[in-house]
């Protein structure tokens, strides 16, 4: 609730921020907004307080997701120096609508009441389709925010539909009423339930990019500067499992048997989808973004195998996922700088050549970024594999997994053609330099990879 | 406490070797191999000759304690940590003649590999296990494909994808065992004492044993899953060829003989002749190529696979004296097949040429170089009163135990492996010298002292076998009550 209100707050403050004629604060500006929030958050731990007429409740599960969406909006501020150099660019009101967007995003975290949910979603949503149309004057950032916002409305709609229906149904949008008429309704059959839980559960899986609604994701991701594509890759994921989560694990606990079959297709599908499309990606933005398709599949399956095991998993996962695809956007964003191909900057993997020569550390990091990706131990990704994996073992639920080691093998396949290039291939042998904050940041995403990687237990304790 | 710092040394002297390197990165890294062997060395002295786990350790690691970061030595692991210990100081002298680009990232790369290895051969915990496992390819992957030869991306990368692709399958099937266990509190247990308790089904076992077999299978190589090794094996650099051939292939053998066996007897009853017959083909098969080629390394690639193919069908006949014999054999594998590239090593690095044709007279300049070349030679071979013969005598009459016929087959191994070891031996050494091989100097130094351990070993083991198999025999004891 604190958070909500300090970062609605501090986006408007920043706005006026603006005016000011030196733009070199309001990075400083941002961070600063972005850890008073996280310490905010953690003020209301263990202490679940229900706020907004019952609309929000700040659980812990809420606030650990919160912490990883306030987590990778640090990060991928902090390695947003390059706007303030761009003179086309409005750096004040990108970083007031990331902060709007993370309100957006807390919301779907926390949601107790549909309506909070749906004004989350539009929130988040809104957000994006500006900052991915942010590149103003390249052709493919415009194209890519029209597809994002037809399309997304599209979305949005079914999910609203789809909660104009439950309501119908169950005649309240709280997650308890509507919990407990699904457990009234076991066994009698209800269109109006079935049909909206359906609905709602295409509008959010949209969000999160299963197939098959995933067709906007490779252009958007493409299409949107790299930036805004790391953050949407992150925290809108992020923000939508914790949605799922909310709505299956508690809401539709009781009808688990109606959807879980769904899910547990889409599931598949995604994993199948993903992985082999990436494989034959040449531009590694497009990887990426089928890659962020097939982490969906792995996320999903926490969810399918709905249990004891499945809220720590998606913790977990989503944050190990974050942090790794942050630093690998990051890189990105430097290395691509180097050479433009048709005035854009090159993001395809030859870019990455002879990395380890030009700056061994960017190399190292990114390395660690794609392994983790990959899921090789000593890597947080890992760890988060393992636990998703568990949970379906736990349900029984052998042949998903199989699919999903055979997806991972994929997966290695892809993420590898990076760490050839970096290490093995010959490149230009100029030296790449890098600000020491951004320097920083992208250790510390590698610090904390790797000891998440060691230790996986220091942060489920707090679960 | 003592596994502790088998554990966590070779990490200290790697960031070490990394920081402080430079020049001296590769006698640091030799230095602090040395200490590490001199640890092992003290395991081996102190190791009390029963069934227990010594020296261990044990913290809690995830999911409240029951998934655990625990190691210990018994009998079975003590002889690989030693073998590890061992050749790892010879792996980093062996690459004192040569100057590799950016040497404190090759050397600590190896320190690296050796803390994983250290990790797979003590590992008390199924996941710690795999971790290990699994970790041990990443630093094998760099220094293959980054100091490797001409094709060594698209081979290392093949490597790569294979082997995790098999571990993958290992990888469910302990996720699996973990969640049949259950205890009294309801929490799981992934110790793999606990592990060797369950009560499983035929067909699980059969499922679990098949996802186990194709992980170890890949690792070792047993036939058909061998296809990524011999390319690999040539395009590495010397110092990870060795490390692939003297020790990460027993952490097939290894996992065979420490999960496999004991947790899946009723899978091994059911399945353990297919196995067996997959290896002794693989016998067969790597012999035959072996004669047939002009490549000395990967003429020594395919005996490796040859031989390993051998200690699997021991592993898997179920004996105790198949399973004495390959720990046996794992210990003298490593020694012969390090010692051998060695040889191939110096024989390419002072020719420029691998070939056999262009090879011949060697003998003529190098009297040191043709005796320890002959000593590691006969240990390959099996002559009696040397290293390989004991291993592979104990080998042969636990298959042999196990199933007659396929034990006499396995037996072409003894012929074989004299014709294509003696073949090299005579066409490198002997005959005409060669345009390549005049003036061809003698071993000296830093090399000699790569070859005096090892020949030491050779007799060591082939004349007093004893004292390494009564360390293991109580262990091997115990793992076969489980078996049986």
């Amino acid at each position: 609730m604190l958070s909500i209100i300090l970062l609605s707050v501090f986006g408007i403050v920043l706005l006026y921020l603006g005016f000011l004629k030196s733009r070199a604060v309001l990075l400083p500006a941002t961070l600063l907004a972005l850890l008073i929030a996280l310490g905010a958050v953690f003020t209301e731990w263990n202490k679940s307080y229900l706020y907004f007429g019952d609309m929000l409740l700040m659980s812990n599960l809420a606030i650990l997701f919160t912490s990883i969406v306030l987590v990778s909006a640090f990060m991928v501020v902090s390695l947003s120096g390059d706007f303030l150099e761009d003179e086309a660019a409005q750096p004040a009101e990108y970083y007031a609508i990331l902060l709007f967007s993370i309100v957006g995003a807390i919301m779907m975290i926390a949601f107790e009441n549909l309506i909070m949910l749906f004004v989350g979603v539009e929130i988040l949503s809104v957000s994006m389709y500006i900052l991915t149309g942010s590149d103003k004057r390249n052709l493919r950032s415009n194209e890519a925010a029209l597809k994002y916002l037809l399309m997304g409305s599209f979305a949005t709609g079914i999910l609203l539909f789809g909660m104009a229906l439950l309501y119908g149904a169950a005649g309240s949008f709280t997650l308890t009423d509507i919990k407990a008429y699904v457990m009234l309704a076991q066994g009698r059959p209800s269109l109006l339930l079935y049909m909206g839980v359906l609905m709602v559960l295409i509008g959010m899986l949209f969000k999160v990019s299963a197939a098959p609604f995933h067709f906007w994701t490779p252009d958007v991701y493409e299409g949107a500067p790299t930036l805004f594509t790391a953050f949407m890759s992150t925290v809108v994921k992020t923000a939508g499992f914790a949605a799922l989560l909310q709505l299956l694990s508690f809401t539709f606990e009781s009808i688990y048997g109606f959807w879980w079959v769904i899910l547990a297709a889409i599931t598949a599908l995604t994993l199948l989808i993903g992985n082999l499309t990436a494989a034959y990606q040449n531009s590694f933005k497009r990887m990426m973004a089928y890659s962020s398709i097939s982490h969906a599949g792995y996320l999903l399956i926490g969810l399918v195998a709905l249990g004891q095991q499945s809220k720590p998993a998606l913790v977990f996962y989503s944050l190990a996922y974050s942090i790794s695809t942050i630093a690998a956007f990051g890189i990105l964003l430097i290395v691509a700088k180097q050479r433009t191909v048709d005035g854009r900057p090159d993001d395809t993997y030859t870019a990455f050549n002879g990395l380890s020569r030009q700056n061994p550390l960017l190399a190292f990091v990114l390395a660690v970024s794609m392994l983790s990706l990959a899921g090789i131990p000593l890597t947080a990704g890992f760890w988060g594999k393992f636990m998703v994996f568990s949970a379906a073992i736990d349900k029984g639920m052998v042949w998903i997994l199989v699919l999903a080691v055979l997806m991972s093998a994929v997966g290695i396949y892809y993420y590898f053609r990076v760490v050839i290039a970096m290490y093995f291939r010959e490149g230009t042998s100029t030296r790449i330099q890098v600000a020491p904050f951004y320097r920083f940041v992208l250790i510390a995403a590698t610090v904390i990879t790797i000891v998440l990687g060691l230790i996986p237990g220091l942060f489920q304790d707090l679960l | 406490m003592l596994t502790l710092s088998l554990l966590l040394f070779p990490i200290l002297a790697a960031l070490l070797v990394l920081t402080v390197g430079g020049k001296q990165a590769k006698q640091i890294a030799f230095v602090g191999a040395l200490v590490e062997l001199g640890l092992s060395a003290y395991a081996f002295f102190s190791f009390v000759p029963d069934a227990t786990s010594q020296f261990g350790f044990d913290y809690p690691w995830l999911a409240a304690g029951s998934i655990r970061f625990s190691a210990g030595i018994d009998g079975v692991s003590l002889l690989l940590v030693v073998l590890t210990g061992l050749l790892t100081p010879l792996i980093i002298l062996s690459g004192f003649q040569h100057n590799y680009e950016r040497p404190s990232a090759f050397y600590s790369l190896i320190l690296f590999m050796q803390a994983a290895l250290m990790g797979v051969f003590t590992a008390r915990d199924g996941f710690l296990f795999y971790f290990f496992f699994e970790a041990a390819l990443i630093p094998i992957y760099f220094l293959a494909a980054s100091w490797g030869g001409e094709n060594r991306i698209r081979v290392t990368f093949k490597f790569f994808l294979y082997t995790v692709f098999g571990s993958l399958f290992m990888l469910v099937a302990l996720v699996y065992l973990y969640f049949q266990t259950s205890s009294a509190t309801g929490l799981h247990s992934s110790a793999i004492t606990d592990l060797y308790n369950l009560k499983l089904s035929a067909t699980e076992q059969t499922w679990i044993f098949w996802a186990f077999f194709v992980a170890f299978a890949i690792k070792m190589p047993v036939f058909p899953f061998h296809t990524w090794q011999p390319d690999t094996y040539v395009e590495s650099p010397t110092p990870a060829t060795m490390l692939l051939a003297g020790i990460m292939l027993k952490m097939g053998v290894y996992g065979v003989i420490r999960l496999l066996l004991p947790i899946v007897p009723e899978g091994v009853a059911l399945w353990g002749t297919t196995a067996i017959v997959l290896s002794v083909i693989g016998i067969v098969y790597g012999a035959i190529i072996a004669i047939r080629q002009r490549d000395i390394k990967r003429l020594i690639a395919y005996s490796s696979f040859s031989h390993v193919g051998l200690m699997a069908a021991g592993v898997f006949s179920q004996t105790t004296y198949g399973i004495q014999g390959a720990l046996v054999q794992m210990l003298a594998h490593g020694i012969n097949v390090v010692g051998m590239f060695f040889v191939a090593d110096i024989i390419a690095s002072r020719t420029n040429s691998r070939f056999l044709d262009q090879l011949g007279g060697i003998t003529r300049t190098t009297p040191k170089l043709t005796v320890y070349f002959m000593i590691l030679l006969l240990g390959s071979v099996a002559l009696p009163l040397t290293n390989g013969f004991v291993g592979e005598f104990l080998l042969l009459a636990g298959v042999f135990e196990r199933h007659t016929i396929l034990g006499a087959i396995a037996g072409l191994t003894i012929i074989f492996g004299a014709v294509y070891m003696l073949r090299m031996f005579q066409k490198a050494m002997f005959g005409q010298t060669s345009k390549l091989t005049t003036g061809f100097s003698d071993v000296s130094g830093s090399e000699s002292w790569v070859f005096i351990p090892l020949c030491i070993m050779v007799f060591w083991i082939g004349l007093a076998p004893n004292s390494f198999l009564k360390l293991t025999e109580p262990a091997v004891t115990n793992l076969l009550q489980f078996i049986k």
